[in-house]
């Protein structure tokens, strides 16, 4: 039988405020265990929870980029259970009446567009963090305890792993365009669990959902789905049923595993923070956040394809980073014809900054100076082979393209005459070679071709060396 | 009369004409203290030495010319308010030893106004119940007849201004809390509308029902030191943005057709005829003095008790889920973490905080959070407009505070639900936000005190105030000091 998955995403995204959710602390990563904490973040007796305005301007950035409806009335709840890293008991959270609803975001697929619809995104705050450092007992780091996220939760619209891998990009690409979230999930500023289910494909009924939790890099989302996927189906298969529970995804062994069934799950007792007073967004406000809002990466693919002609597989890659695909815009602006751009870029741009990890704002390349390298391959002046070795140069040094071929002589030969004697001369060298070409094997071209470019140090105009060389040899 | 003997704005006339010094009404404090404390057992800790340091520090503002309202007054403060470096224990052995690196917004606004600490005082463990015999300490006794208990759970507070060991105090009110040892006691207690006054460092009970207030000797202190703790506080996002009058400025306008509400709901069998008798007099009181009674109707009054007790023991339960013994206060050595919680808890908390707390988990789980935390929900805004209707004919509603003078130390300890009843009176204007004050209106045959309440539309403070000036000074009851 042929089975369907379904996939809900939980996504936890940390925001990029200054300060805590409900106190003044800084939320600066990496600092030594609680020195980034006050009476209000851990806890301490008679303290009153005061909320930053920042993170809730951020939810509903978040919100209105994700075509939530923003609510005008939304509370906060608490979510009431015992653990070391919770200092207060409970979580202040939102439950009843999130801060945003009903939105969705687009992923690319196989160049197909689908949605993904958005349950919810509300806002609460982090927990700290227990250290085990064996002995007899554990520690306590309250640095993160407070720091403000957002929980954003899909629909069961995910069909797939790879759909799945490319929602969590989506999402991630939107919040760090927004600048609301870094989106590093090794660093665990963006988490994801995942609601899993299967059916047989065809069925409008859901199947019993499994809750995946711990997948904490984008490597992992596509991993654990597929083994998960896979246990639910052997398991039906092989006759038995798929149980509610939630299991834990373990990196290490590559398999997900029971955490606690839904018997042992917990009961929060949410309830209205009474702490805290409703929050009432302002038409007004709402307005002049939506209009504060950049151009967004759908937008941005959209523009790219209609505006620039790119394929969707380039504009959606282009577009994942802000500031990548604004550099590819400064390109084109530059004069560059925005495809060759593109292939630059996501050819052997990105593979040098892969190679060191760096991001693209601190790349020595300037957007005009790939225009100008991209026009002297136009003039041909270089040959596109050239143009790589030129482009290597110019990432190390950030020079120009111009003085390295000049410096270099690496200017083209575009001259029929020079062009010609050299290939003259490959031929009158190889006579062997040229028997068997005559004689039908013509994959030999490229032989004749490269002896060509080795003797003019690549500078041979290719597509003059092509065509004289077939010429030549077919003479 | 003994310094310790009088009232806040008899000493504040006194120190500005320069006829007394901080230091010697502290000396005469204290020296009471030192002569009744033994007896009454209203304080958890003394903070004798800050005292003095304070007291030391007013005289020397005083002399440069920068006294302020409160400069030398010593002042009582309920031992669930922090207190920064002053332990703060909620008259509970979970928090025995916390010292708090914080001071309470109140404390913070009396520091400001140049006040004395005299020390922290007693209450039923995290200020639950209605008589400090639920103190993990000691139990208070009433000043008036130390067999009795002094009503709670500001029962420290109240005792302490009855017996003259402190000047004034403050209480907090959760469902009669200031109001009803206040009328035990034989003093004025008020519990401000919900929003009044900043709740930062107030030790949470019950979050949406909390307020503080002030307990003291007579009606005009009480406006003095309301002027004091009032207003909007950016660490309190439930206090009320809302303009703080001068409470003074209408003490002493007369209460000529005010219209006195009497909720007959409020009058019910099975309360001390004494206390009913005393009532009915003030209500005759007050009309000889122009004022104008109405009957009214608080007709889901007989729902109050039940309601409190769902949403009061809910916020409650989550809001005493931080003392687990991982981050302060106490803890019970356990196997591992489940036996550390379950041994700090079972042990730091007494009988009645642990009661709440297995009510409230209770209600809020899920099943049957519908049919009591949101039913109760439901009813408290039933409760709230009963009080809206009724002030559109009334400007005021007038009752008992307490269905009985003070009882017996250990009358009711075994029975929580009788105990519960105590605060029959008070209950309501918590569930409905709206502020409260109790003054003496009389004694007992037994020379108990008795006390009534008003209650005032939202932010109405300075009404209830006018009329209780009103009709406290057309009786002598304040004026009575029990004899210790």
């Amino acid at each position: 039988m042929k089975y369907e998955a379904v996939i809900g995403l939980e996504v936890h995204a940390q925001m990029l405020t200054e300060t805590k959710i409900f106190c003044g602390c800084s939320t600066k990563f990496g600092s030594e265990p609680n020195t980034q904490t006050c009476q209000i973040c851990i806890g301490m007796p008679g303290v009153l929870p005061v909320l930053n305005g920042k993170a809730l301007e951020f939810a509903v950035r978040t919100g209105l980029a994700t075509h939530c409806r923003i609510s005008e009335y939304s509370r906060f709840a608490r979510k009431n259970y015992f653990y070391p890293d919770l200092p207060k008991g409970y979580q202040i959270s939102q439950y009843e009446l999130p801060i945003c609803e009903h939105g969705f975001v687009e992923i690319v697929t196989d160049g197909d567009v689908r949605k993904i619809g958005i349950t919810r995104i509300h806002m609460e705050e982090d927990a700290g963090k227990n250290i085990h450092e064996g002995g007899a007992y554990s520690f306590v780091d309250l640095n993160r305890a407070g720091v403000p996220l957002m929980e954003i939760v899909s629909e069961p619209d995910i069909r797939s792993p790879r759909e799945a891998s490319e929602y969590m990009k989506k999402l991630r690409a939107i919040l760090r365009y927004l600048g609301v979230c870094d989106g590093n999930m090794e660093e665990g500023s963006l988490r994801c669990d995942a609601n899993v289910s299967i059916r047989p494909a065809g069925q409008k009924e859901y199947g019993t959902r499994a809750e995946v939790k711990n997948i904490n890099s984008f490597r992992f989302v596509e991993k654990a789905l597929e083994y998960e996927i896979k246990r639910q189906i052997q398991l039906v298969e092989g006759g038995g049923k798929v149980v509610q529970e939630t299991r834990l995804w373990d990196a290490a062994r590559g398999m997900t595993e029971s955490m606690r069934s839904k018997e042992e799950a917990h009961d929060y007792r949410y309830f209205p923070e009474p702490d805290l007073v409703p929050i009432a967004v302002d038409g007004k406000w709402l307005d002049e956040i939506r209009a504060s809002l950049p151009e967004l990466p759908d937008a941005k693919r959209k523009r790219f394809v209609g505006d620039f002609g790119l394929p969707e597989y380039d504009a959606d890659l282009l577009t994942s980073e802000r500031p990548v695909a604004e550099w590819f815009e400064e390109v084109v602006a530059a004069g560059a014809q925005p495809k060759a751009a593109s292939n630059w870029m996501m050819g052997e741009l990105m593979r040098l900054l892969n190679e060191e990890n760096r991001p693209i704002d601190e790349c020595a390349i300037k957007p005009e100076q790939l225009a100008s390298m991209l026009r002297l391959i136009d003039a041909g002046t270089i040959s596109g082979k050239i143009a790589k070795a030129v482009f290597a140069e110019m990432y190390r040094t950030g020079r120009d393209a111009e003085a390295i071929v000049k410096e270099k002589g690496l200017v083209q030969i575009s001259d029929q005459s020079e062009i010609e004697k050299a290939v003259d001369d490959v031929i009158a060298g190889n006579p062997n070679e040229v028997g068997r070409f005559r004689a039908g094997e013509e994959k030999l071209l490229g032989f004749f071709v490269g002896q060509v470019m080795k003797k003019t140090k690549g500078k041979a105009n290719p597509r003059m060396l092509n065509d004289l060389m077939k010429k030549k040899l077919g003479g | 009369m003994e310094l310790s003997g009088l009232g806040i704005h008899d000493l504040i006339k006194m120190r500005d004409k320069g006829e007394v010094s901080s230091g010697e009404i502290l000396d005469s404090v204290y020296g009471r203290i030192d002569r009744v404390e033994s007896k009454v057992a209203a304080y958890v800790t003394l903070t004798r030495d800050e005292a003095l340091k304070m007291a030391a520090k007013a005289d020397r503002e005083i002399a440069a010319g920068r006294g302020k309202i409160l400069s030398g007054i010593p002042i009582a403060i309920k031992d669930n308010m922090c207190t920064k470096g002053i332990p703060t224990t909620c008259a509970s052995k979970i928090l025995h030893n916390f010292v708090p690196p914080y001071e309470s917004t109140v404390t913070s606004r009396l520091i400001e106004a140049g006040y004395v600490l005299t020390g922290k005082t007693n209450l039923d463990e995290f200020a639950m119940g209605s008589s400090t015999e639920n103190s993990g300490f000691h139990t208070t006794r009433n000043p008036w007849d130390t067999e009795r208990i002094p009503g709670g759970s500001s029962g420290g507070s109240a005792a302490a201004v009855a017996a003259d060991e402190c000047i004034a105090a403050l209480g907090s009110d959760t469902g009669g809390s200031i109001r009803q040892p206040a009328s035990l006691c034989g003093v004025v207690g008020m519990k401000p509308t919900y929003g009044r006054v900043s709740r930062y460092g107030l030790v949470a009970f019950a979050s949406s029902l909390d307020q503080i207030g002030p307990i003291t000797k007579n009606v005009t202190d009480c406006a003095l030191l309301l002027n004091v703790i009032s207003g909007r506080d950016p660490l309190d996002s439930t206090s009320a943005p809302i303009d703080v009058p001068d409470f003074m400025a209408d003490i002493g306008k007369d209460i000529k057709g005010l219209r006195i509400g009497v909720p007959k709901e409020y009058f019910i069998e099975g309360m001390d005829p004494e206390v009913e008798e005393a009532v009915r007099a003030a209500v005759r009181k007050m009309e000889s003095l122009g004022a104008v009674p109405v009957e009214v109707s608080l007709p889901h009054t007989d729902y109050a008790v039940a309601t409190y007790y769902v949403l009061a023991t809910s916020e409650a339960s989550s809001n005493l889920a931080r003392y687990d013994g991982v981050k302060y206060g106490f803890r019970a050595e356990g196997r591992d973490l489940m036996d550390m919680y379950m041994k700090s808890r079972a042990e730091g908390f007494g009988a009645e905080v642990k009661r709440r707390i297995m009510l409230g988990t209770y209600t809020l789980s899920s099943g049957y959070y519908d049919a009591y935390y949101k039913k109760a929900q439901q009813v408290r805004t039933l409760i709230k407009d009963d009080f809206e209707k009724v002030f559109r004919d009334a400007d005021l509603v007038l009752t008992p505070t307490s269905p009985t003078p003070a009882f017996r130390m250990g009358e009711k300890s075994d029975d929580p639900l009788k105990m519960y009843l105590a605060d029959i009176f008070t209950i309501s204007v918590n569930l409905a936000g709206v502020p409260g004050i109790s003054i003496p209106c009389g004694f007992t045959r037994d020379n108990l005190p008795i006390g009534l309440q008003l209650i005032g539309r939202h932010f109405d403070e300075a009404t209830l105030l006018k009329a209780a000036y009103a009709y406290e000074q057309s009786t002598e009851w304040h004026k009575r000091k029990p004899a210790l």
